[in-house]
C-alpha cells in the first residue's frame, strides 16, 4: 500500500480508537473526582470506592451478577458441549442436520428485545401451567443459559473439526467402550475448547442487559440494571467507581480470554509439526 | 450419496453406516446423538423457539383490564399496528417503524465506512503487536451496554469540551448537553456497534489477495476504482457477515435512544419494551415484536443473497 494511504488508515484508525476510548476514560477519570456534584475537577480521592464496599444495595447487586454468571456458564458450558457433541459426531444426515443447526443458530441471529420478550412469554406459560417460574434470579440464570448454550456449542463445533475423529477411531479399534471414549479421549480433546466456551459464556452474561432487564424479578437487581437505574435517578460519583470496577473487571477477563485462546492455538500448532 | 456427508461415517448399505469403522444402524447412532444434544435442543425449543412462535398467536388476542391476556381473537393490533387507535389514524407508529430501519441503516453504513480503514489497520499490524491490538478493539466490544451508553452522558455533558466547542460555534447554547439528541444517539449507536463491523470485516482483509490490489494499480485504477473492484468483491464475505452482526440488533436497540435520545425519539425497541413494562399490553408488543422479526428476517435474507450474488460475481 501506498504510504499515504496506509498513514491515512493509521491516523484514521487512531482517532476511531479514541472515539471508542475517551467516553471510557471519562467515566475513569471522574470516579476520583472529589468534587460530589458537577463535572468540576475537586481534588484526587478514593472515597467512592470505600463508600461502594459500604453500600449494601451495591454489594447484594454484584453478588447477583455473580451467582448469575456463575451458575448459567456451569450448566450452560455442560449442556452446550454435549449439544455440539451430539450434533456434529453423529450421522444425522443433511436435512436433519439442517435443520437441527438452524435451531442452534436461533439464539444467536434473535435480536435481543425478542429473545427477552420470547423468554417473559415462555415463563408465563410456565407459571400458569406449574405455578413455578416467578422472575428472578432462577429465571434470570435459564434466560441467560438459553443464549449461552448456543455459542458454547457453536466453539465446540469449531474444536470438534480441528481435533478430527482419528484419535476417537483408534480408541474404538482398541475396542475402548462409549464412556471410555467420551471421558478418555473425547472430552480431553475438547478441553480447550471447554474452556473458551466457559469463558464466552460468563463475559456475554456480564455483558448481557436487556435479557436480564426483562427477566428480573424485584429482589434479583444486579450491576447492569442497577447502574440503569441509577441513571434514571441521576449520576452520583459512586456509579462513575462502580462502572469503573465493572470495566476493569472486563478487561482482566478479555486479557484472559485473549491468553487462553492463543496458548491453545500455539499449543496445536506445536501439536501438528 | 446423501449419507456420507460426515467425517465418521463412511458409505454402506441403507439404514446401516460405517461408523468409526464399525458397522452400525443409523438409527441407533440417532438415538445417541439425540441423547447426547436433546437437552440443549430442547431448552432452546422451550425457552426461545416456541415462545416466539406464540408471540404470533398472542398478537390476535387482547389487552385485559388488569394487563392480563383475554383469549378473544381480534385484529385490533394489527390495526394499532397501522396507526388505527382510539382517536383516528395517527402516522405515529410508522413513523417509528421508519425510523428504526432509518436508524439501523444509517448506523451501518457509518460502521462499515470507519471499519474499512480499522480493519486494514489491524491486518498491517506486525503479528507480535496484532494481538494487542485486536484485544483493545475487544474491551469496548465486551464492556457493558448501560455502561458504555451512560459514558457518552459524561463525555457528552455541558461542562465537557465537545459540548463547549459546539456552543462557540453556536450549534447549541452555552450550558447545553448533547444528549438528548438524534446526534447522541448516533454517536451512542456507532461507538457500540463498530466493533460488531469491523471484527468480521478484519478477519476477511487479513486474508485479502494483495497481488490483485497492485495489479489494478498497475493498470492505473485510481482509489475509488480499486476499492470497488479489487478490495470490495474480495471482502465481501466478511463485510456481509459484519452488516448482518449490525443492522439486526441495530435495529431492535432500546438502551441508547431510551438513554440519549429522549422520549421524542421512540424506537420500535422502546415501543415494545413499553408495552411489556409500564403499559402491560402484552398482545400489542407481541404484535409489535412480530414486525421486528419481519425486519430482522428481511435484514437477514437480503444479506444471504448480497452474499451468494458477491461469490458468483468472483
Amino acid at each position: 500500500m501506498k504510504d499515504r494511504a496506509k498513514s491515512a488508515v493509521s491516523a484514521i484508525s487512531v482517532l476511531i480508537f479514541c472515539f471508542l476510548y475517551i467516553p471510557l476514560l471519562c467515566v475513569a477519570v471522574f470516579s476520583v473526582n472529589a468534587s460530589k456534584l458537577g463535572l468540576e475537577w475537586g481534588g484526587f480521592t478514593w472515597d467512592w470506592y470505600i463508600k461502594l464496599f459500604h453500600n449494601e444495595m451495591i454489594l447484594n447487586a454484584a453478588w447477583n451478577t455473580l451467582v448469575l454468571a456463575v451458575v448459567s456458564t456451569l450448566i450452560s458450558t455442560i449442556v452446550g458441549t454435549f449439544l455440539a457433541i451430539g450434533l456434529y459426531r453423529f450421522p444425522w444426515g443433511k436435512k436433519v442436520l439442517g435443520r437441527l443447526d438452524l435451531l442452534l443458530h436461533l439464539p444467536v441471529v434473535t435480536p435481543d428485545i425478542i429473545f427477552a420478550v420470547a423468554l417473559v412469554v415462555a415463563f408465563s406459560a410456565l407459571r400458569a401451567l406449574t405455578g413455578l417460574f416467578e422472575l428472578g434470579l432462577g429465571s434470570m440464570i435459564m434466560g441467560h443459559i438459553t443464549f449461552q448454550i448456543a455459542f458454547v456449542a457453536l466453539v465446540i463445533r469449531g474444536r470438534l473439526e480441528l481435533i478430527g475423529t482419528d484419535v476417537e477411531e483408534a480408541a474404538y479399534d482398541l475396542y475402548a467402550s462409549h464412556r471410555r471414549v467420551l471421558f478418555k479421549v473425547l472430552l480431553p480433546l475438547l478441553r480447550p475448547g471447554i474452556m473458551a466456551g466457559a469463558m464466552l459464556a460468563f463475559t456475554l452474561s456480564l455483558d448481557d442487559f436487556v435479557i436480564s432487564f426483562f427477566t428480573a424479578g424485584p429482589k434479583s437487581t444486579t450491576l447492569p440494571l442497577f447502574i440503569y437505574a441509577s441513571v434514571k435517578r441521576g449520576v452520583t460519583p459512586e456509579i462513575h467507581a462502580l462502572s469503573t470496577l465493572v470495566m476493569i473487571l472486563t478487561i482482566l477477563l478479555v486479557g484472559l480470554m485473549q491468553w487462553i485462546t492463543n496458548r491453545s492455538a500455539s499449543a496445536d500448532n506445536s501439536l501438528s509439526h | 450419496m446423501a449419507d456420507n456427508d460426515h467425517p465418521n461415517a463412511e458409505a454402506a448399505p441403507k439404514g446401516l453406516v460405517i461408523f468409526n469403522g464399525v458397522m452400525k444402524k443409523r438409527r441407533a447412532l440417532m438415538w445417541r446423538g439425540f441423547g447426547f444434544s436433546s437437552l440443549g435442543l430442547g431448552w432452546i425449543l422451550i425457552f426461545l423457539a416456541l415462545p416466539c412462535l406464540s408471540l404470533f398467536v398472542v398478537s390476535f388476542a387482547t389487552r385485559g383490564d388488569y394487563g392480563d391476556i383475554q383469549w378473544t381473537f381480534t385484529l385490533e393490533n394489527m390495526k394499532r399496528l397501522l396507526g388505527f387507535g382510539f382517536f383516528g389514524w395517527s402516522a405515529d407508529n410508522l413513523l417509528i417503524f421508519g425510523r428504526s430501519v432509518v436508524v439501523g441503516v444509517v448506523t451501518t453504513f457509518l460502521c462499515v465506512v470507519l471499519s474499512y480503514p480499522l480493519a486494514f489497520f489491524l491486518a498491517m499490524r506486525p503479528d507480535r503487536t496484532r494481538t494487542l491490538w485486536l484485544t483493545v478493539l475487544l474491551i469496548p466490544f465486551w464492556t457493558n451496554l448501560v455502561i458504555r451508553t451512560y459514558a457518552w452522558l459524561l463525555a457528552l455533558a455541558p461542562e465537557m469540551p465537545l459540548a463547549s466547542l459546539m456552543a462557540r460555534f453556536e450549534i447549541i447554547e452555552r450550558g447545553q448537553a448533547l444528549y438528548p439528541s438524534v446526534f447522541a444517539v448516533y454517536i451512542g449507536m456507532v461507538s457500540v456497534f463498530l466493533p460488531f463491523t469491523a471484527l468480521p470485516l478484519y478477519t476477511a482483509v487479513e486474508k485479502l489477495d494483495w497481488t490483485l490490489i497492485e495489479a489494478a494499480r498497475d493498470l492505473y485504477g485510481k482509489g475509488w476504482r480499486v476499492f470497488r473492484h479489487a478490495i470490495l468483491p474480495q471482502t465481501l464475505p466478511g463485510l456481509s457477515v459484519g452488516i448482518t452482526l449490525t443492522l439486526i440488533p441495530a435495529m431492535g436497540m432500546f438502551v441508547i435512544p431510551d438513554m440519549l435520545g429522549g422520549a421524542r425519539y421512540m424506537l420500535i425497541g422502546n415501543l415494545i419494551q413499553q408495552q411489556f413494562g409500564t403499559s402491560r399490553d402484552w398482545p400489542f408488543g407481541a404484535a409489535l415484536s412480530l414486525v421486528l422479526m419481519i425486519l430482522t428476517l428481511a435484514a437477514l435474507s437480503a444479506s444471504r443473497r448480497r452474499h451468494t450474488t458477491g461469490e458468483a460475481h468472483r
